[in-house]
C-alpha cells in the first residue's frame, strides 16, 4: 500500500504533506476564530472559535439543527454554494486564511475533502468516480498513473478487494456501505490533508457503520478528520476530541473522554445523558 | 329554438330532482342513519330524471333523419323513382324549402305545400318528443323518489355513473384516434392501388402530373425528396435549438438567481405561445431577406425561401421546448450529486459538464426526440418559408419541400378528391404519423427509464 502511494508523486506529496518546518510549533493546523454564519436574515452559527489538532479525529455532536453541518461546511467553503449563506470570522489552515481572495477555493477543496451524509457516487463507473477528482486537478498524467492512484485510493478506503474485478461497473450499483467507502476513496484520491465527514454513517446499517468506523480509525494516521455525528457512541468510539454544539453555539470542546465522563458544562451533561434531544 | 327549450327543460328537471332528493333524504334521516349523504341522494335523483330525458332525445337524434325521409317519400310524386338522382334532388329541394333555406329556380305549388307540410310535421314531432322526454324524466323521478330510503346506496350509484361517464370520455378519445388512423390507412391503401409502395417510398422524383383522366396515376410520387427536405429542415432547426435551449436551461438551473429565473423562464416560454403562422411570416418577411442579403455580402447565393430560412426559424420556435424540458430534467439531478463534485474541488462548469449533464443525458435525449418530432410535423413555417421545391438535393440554401407542405398543396388544390394527386396526402400523412409516433415512443421510453433512476 505504501509502495503504491509512493509511486504516484503528487499523491505522495499531498498525503504526507507536513514537512517539519511548516508544522513546527503548530499543534493544530485548522483554527477557527469567531466564526458566524447567516442564512439570509437568520443566524445559524454564533461566534465559534476552536483549534482542530492534526492527524486525529474530532467529533461534532449536538441536537439536530444546532449547526454542526453548517459549521463543518465552513472549512471547505461549501457554504459558498448555498444561496444566501454568509460566513464571517476567520478560519486558517496551516496559517493560511481560507477566505483570502488570493486562495483558490478549488485548491482548498482538494486539500479539504468532504464526505456527505448520503452516499452520493456519480452515475459513472467505479473507476471514473475515483479518477474524477485527480483528473480535474491534473494530478494524473497517464493512464498508468490513474490506475495506480485509483488502486491506492480504493485500498486506503478498504474497498479494493471488493471491487477490483468490476471497476468498470457503475458506482451506483454498490451497496450503501460500499458506496460510502467509494465516496471516501474518491475524496482520498485528490490527496487531501483534511477530511470532513457529515454524518457519514447515518444512511448505513450497523455492519457497514462499523466497517466505516474502522476505516476512520485507520485514516486518522494520515489525515486530519472532522466528523459530524448524531450518535454519541460513535463520537466516543472514533474521536479523540469532541465539540458539543447547541443552538449555533459551541458549548464545550475538549478531549472526548473528558466530555463524556466529566463534562464541565451543564448543557453538555444534559445532552449526553439524554435530556436534550 | 328547440335546443334552448330542451336545455332549459333538462336543467329545470335536474334542479328540481336534486332538490327533491336532498330534502326527501333529509326528512328520512330523522328515522335512521343515512347510508349516503343527502347530496348523493340529490345527485342520484337528478341523474335518474335527466338521463332518461337525454336517452329519449338521443333516440330522436338517431331516428329523425329516417322519419323525415319516410315523410318525404310519401310526399313525392310516384313518377320520381327512389334511388335516382332526380329523387335525391327533389328530396333535398323539399328539405331546403322546409328549413327556410330556399331553393334555386321555379318552385312548384306542390313543392311549397309539401315543404311546409314537412316543416309542420317535423316541428310537431320534435315538440312531442321533447314532451315525451320530459314525461319519461318526471315519471322516473317520481318512481325513484318513492324508492329513496336511508339504506339506499345513493353514493355508490352516483360514483358508478361518474366512473362510466369518465370511461366513456376516454373511450371517445381512443376511438377517435383509432378512427383517424384507420381512415389514413384505408386512404393510403387506395393510393397504393395507383402507385406502387416501392415507387412511393424509394422514388427520388416528386412530380405528380395532373392528368385529365383523374383515375390514372401519371407522374411520379417518390417521397425521398420530401423526406430529405424534412430531415434537412429539422436538422437545421435542432442545430439552432439544441445549443441555445440546452445552455439556457443550464444557465437557468445552475447560475441564475431565483428572482431572475422567475422573470426569465416565463419570458422564454412566451416564445412557445407565439402561433406558428407568425413565425412563418417572420421567416418570410425578416429572416429570409436578411439571410439572402448576408449571403450576398459573403458571396454566397442564399435563397430567401430555403431550407436554411425555415430551419432557423423553426429552431427558434423549438428553443423554449428544449429549454423548459431540459430545465425540468436537470433540476431532477439530485443536489447531492452537484455537492459531491463541488466538494472535490470541481468548478461549477466542470460539475455541469462532467456530472450534471451526463446524469441528465438520457432525459435530455428524450427531450430532443420530442422536439424533433415536433419539428418534423411543423407545417406553417415551412409552407411559408421553405419555398416548396420538391427536388432531391442536399443544399440548405436552396428551396425544398417537406411532407407537411406537400400534404397542404395536395389537399388544397382543385384535384378530384379520389385522384392519386389528393390521395397521396394520406400516404404522406401516414408516413409522417409513423415517424413521429416512433420518435415519441422512443422519447417517452427514455424519459421514463431516466425518471426511475433516482427513485
Ligand atoms: N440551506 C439552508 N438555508 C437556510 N437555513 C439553513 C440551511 N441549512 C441549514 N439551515 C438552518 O441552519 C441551522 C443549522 O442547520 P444544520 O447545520 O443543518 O444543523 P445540524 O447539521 O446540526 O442538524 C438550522 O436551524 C437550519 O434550519
Ligand atoms: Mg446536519
Amino acid at each position: 500500500m505504501n509502495a503504491t502511494s509512493d509511486t504516484s508523486p503528487m499523491g505522495a506529496n499531498r498525503i504526507v504533506p507536513s514537512a517539519p518546518a511548516s508544522s513546527a510549533g503548530a499543534e493544530s493546523r485548522i483554527s477557527a476564530r469567531d466564526v458566524t454564519v447567516h442564512y439570509g436574515e437568520k443566524q445559524a452559527i454564533f461566534g465559534v472559535s476552536m483549534d482542530v489538532p492534526e492527524k486525529s479525529v474530532t467529533a461534532f455532536i449536538g441536537p439536530s439543527g444546532c449547526g454542526k453541518s453548517t459549521f463543518l461546511r465552513c472549512f471547505n467553503r461549501m457554504n459558498d454554494t448555498i444561496e444566501g449563506c454568509r460566513v464571517g470570522g476567520e478560519i486558517t489552515i496551516d496559517g493560511e486564511d481560507i477566505h483570502d481572495p488570493a486562495l483558490d477555493v478549488v485548491e482548498l477543496r482538494a486539500r479539504v475533502g468532504m464526505v456527505f451524509q448520503k452516499p452520493n457516487p456519480f452515475p459513472k463507473s467505479i473507476y471514473d468516480n475515483i479518477a474524477y477528482g485527480p483528473r480535474i486537478h491534473g494530478l494524473v498524467k497517464s493512464k498508468a498513473e490513474t490506475d495506480a492512484l485509483v488502486e491506492s485510493s480504493l485500498k486506503k478506503a478498504g474497498l479494493w478487494k471488493e471491487v477490483s474485478d468490476r471497476l468498470d461497473q457503475p458506482g451506483t450499483g454498490l451497496s450503501g456501505g460500499q458506496q460510502q467507502r467509494l465516496c471516501i476513496a474518491r475524496t482520498i484520491a485528490t490527496g487531501p490533508e483534511v477530511i470532513l465527514m457529515d454524518e457519514p454513517c447515518s444512511a448505513l446499517d450497523p455492519i457497514a457503520t462499523s466497517i466505516v468506523e474502522d476505516l476512520i480509525h485507520e485514516l486518522r494516521e494520515q489525515y486530519t478528520i472532522i466528523i459530524v455525528t448524531h450518535s454519541m457512541q460513535q463520537a466516543a468510539r472514533v474521536s479523540q476530541k469532541t465539540a458539543f454544539f447547541h443552538l449555533g453555539k459551541l458549548i464545550e470542546y475538549g478531549e472526548t473522554e473528558q466530555i463524556f465522563v466529566n463534562p464541565k458544562e451543564k448543557q453538555t451533561e444534559a445532552y449526553i445523558t439524554g435530556r436534550i434531544g | 329554438m328547440t335546443s334552448v327549450l330542451i336545455a332549459a327543460l333538462a336543467l329545470i328537471l335536474m334542479g328540481v330532482a336534486y332538490q327533491q332528493g336532498v330534502s326527501r333524504s333529509r326528512a328520512l334521516s330523522g328515522a335512521s342513519r343515512l347510508h349516503s349523504r343527502p347530496q348523493y341522494h340529490g345527485a342520484f335523483l337528478a341523474l335518474w330524471a335527466t338521463v332518461p330525458l337525454l336517452l329519449v332525445l338521443l333516440i330522436w337524434v338517431v331516428t329523425s333523419g329516417m322519419i323525415q325521409d319516410w315523410y318525404i317519400a310519401r310526399q313525392l310524386p310516384a313518377d320520381i323513382l327512389p334511388g335516382t338522382t332526380d329523387y335525391a334532388s327533389a328530396a333535398s329541394r323539399l328539405r331546403n324549402i322546409a328549413s327556410g333555406f330556399g331553393v334555386a329556380g321555379e318552385v312548384a305549388a306542390w313543392e311549397t305545400e309539401a315543404g311546409e307540410g314537412l316543416a309542420r310535421f317535423m316541428t310537431i314531432l320534435r315538440l312531442s318528443i321533447v314532451a315525451l322526454g320530459a314525461l319519461v324524466g318526471i315519471a322516473c323521478l317520481l318512481v325513484m323518489r318513492a324508492r329513496l330510503s336511508p339504506r339506499l346506496r345513493a353514493r355508490n350509484h352516483v360514483e358508478t355513473v361518474i366512473k362510466t361517464v369518465l370511461i366513456f370520455c376516454s373511450v371517445v378519445a381512443i376511438l377517435t384516434t383509432i378512427g383517424i388512423v384507420l381512415s389514413l390507412v384505408t386512404e393510403t391503401i387506395r393510393f397504393f392501388t395507383y402507385v406502387s409502395p416501392v415507387d412511393f417510398f424509394f422514388g427520388t422524383v416528386w412530380n405528380p402530373g395532373y392528368s385529365t383522366t383523374s383515375n390514372e396515376a401519371s407522374g411520379s410520387y417518390g417521397m425521398l425528396p420530401l423526406l430529405v427536405g424534412t430531415i434537412m429542415i429539422s436538422a437545421i432547426a435542432m442545430l439552432v435549438a439544441l445549443p441555445v435551449g440546452l445552455m439556457s436551461a443550464i444557465w437557468l438551473t445552475q447560475y441564475a438567481s431565483p428572482r431572475l429565473r422567475n422573470v426569465i423562464k416565463p419570458v422564454i416560454e412566451v416564445l412557445a405561445g407565439i402561433p406558428t403562422i407568425v413565425y412563418g411570416f417572420f421567416a418570410l418577411v425578416t429572416v429570409g431577406p436578411a439571410l439572402a442579403g448576408f449571403g450576398e455580402m459573403i458571396g454566397l447565393d442564399i435563397n430567401a425561401t430555403s431550407a436554411l430560412t425555415a430551419g432557423i426559424v423553426m429552431g427558434i420556435m423549438i428553443i423554449p421546448f428544449i429549454s423548459s424540458l431540459s430545465d425540468d430534467i436537470i433540476r431532477q439531478v439530485p443536489r447531492a450529486m452537484r455537492d459531491g463534485s463541488l466538494g472535490l474541488g470541481a468548478t461549477k462548469s466542470e460539475t455541469i459538464r462532467m456530472v450534471i449533464v451526463p446524469a441528465a443525458l438520457p432525459g435530455i435525449v428524450g427531450a430532443i426526440l420530442l422536439a424533433v418530432s415536433r419539428a418534423i410535423g411543423e407545417t406553417m413555417i415551412v409552407v411559408l418559408a421553405a419555398g416548396n421545391a420538391p427536388i432531391l438535393r442536399f443544399d440548405p440554401t436552396e428551396p425544398v419541400s417537406t411532407f407537411t407542405v406537400t400534404i397542404v398543396t395536395a389537399l388544397t388544390g382543385d384535384a378530384d378528391f379520389a385522384s392519386p394527386q389528393s390521395l397521396v396526402a394520406f400516404a404522406l400523412g401516414l408516413t409522417l404519423f409513423v415517424i413521429t409516433l416512433m420518435l415519441n415512443i422512443g422519447a417517452l421510453a427514455i424519459v421514463r427509464k431516466y425518471r426511475e433512476q433516482y427513485e
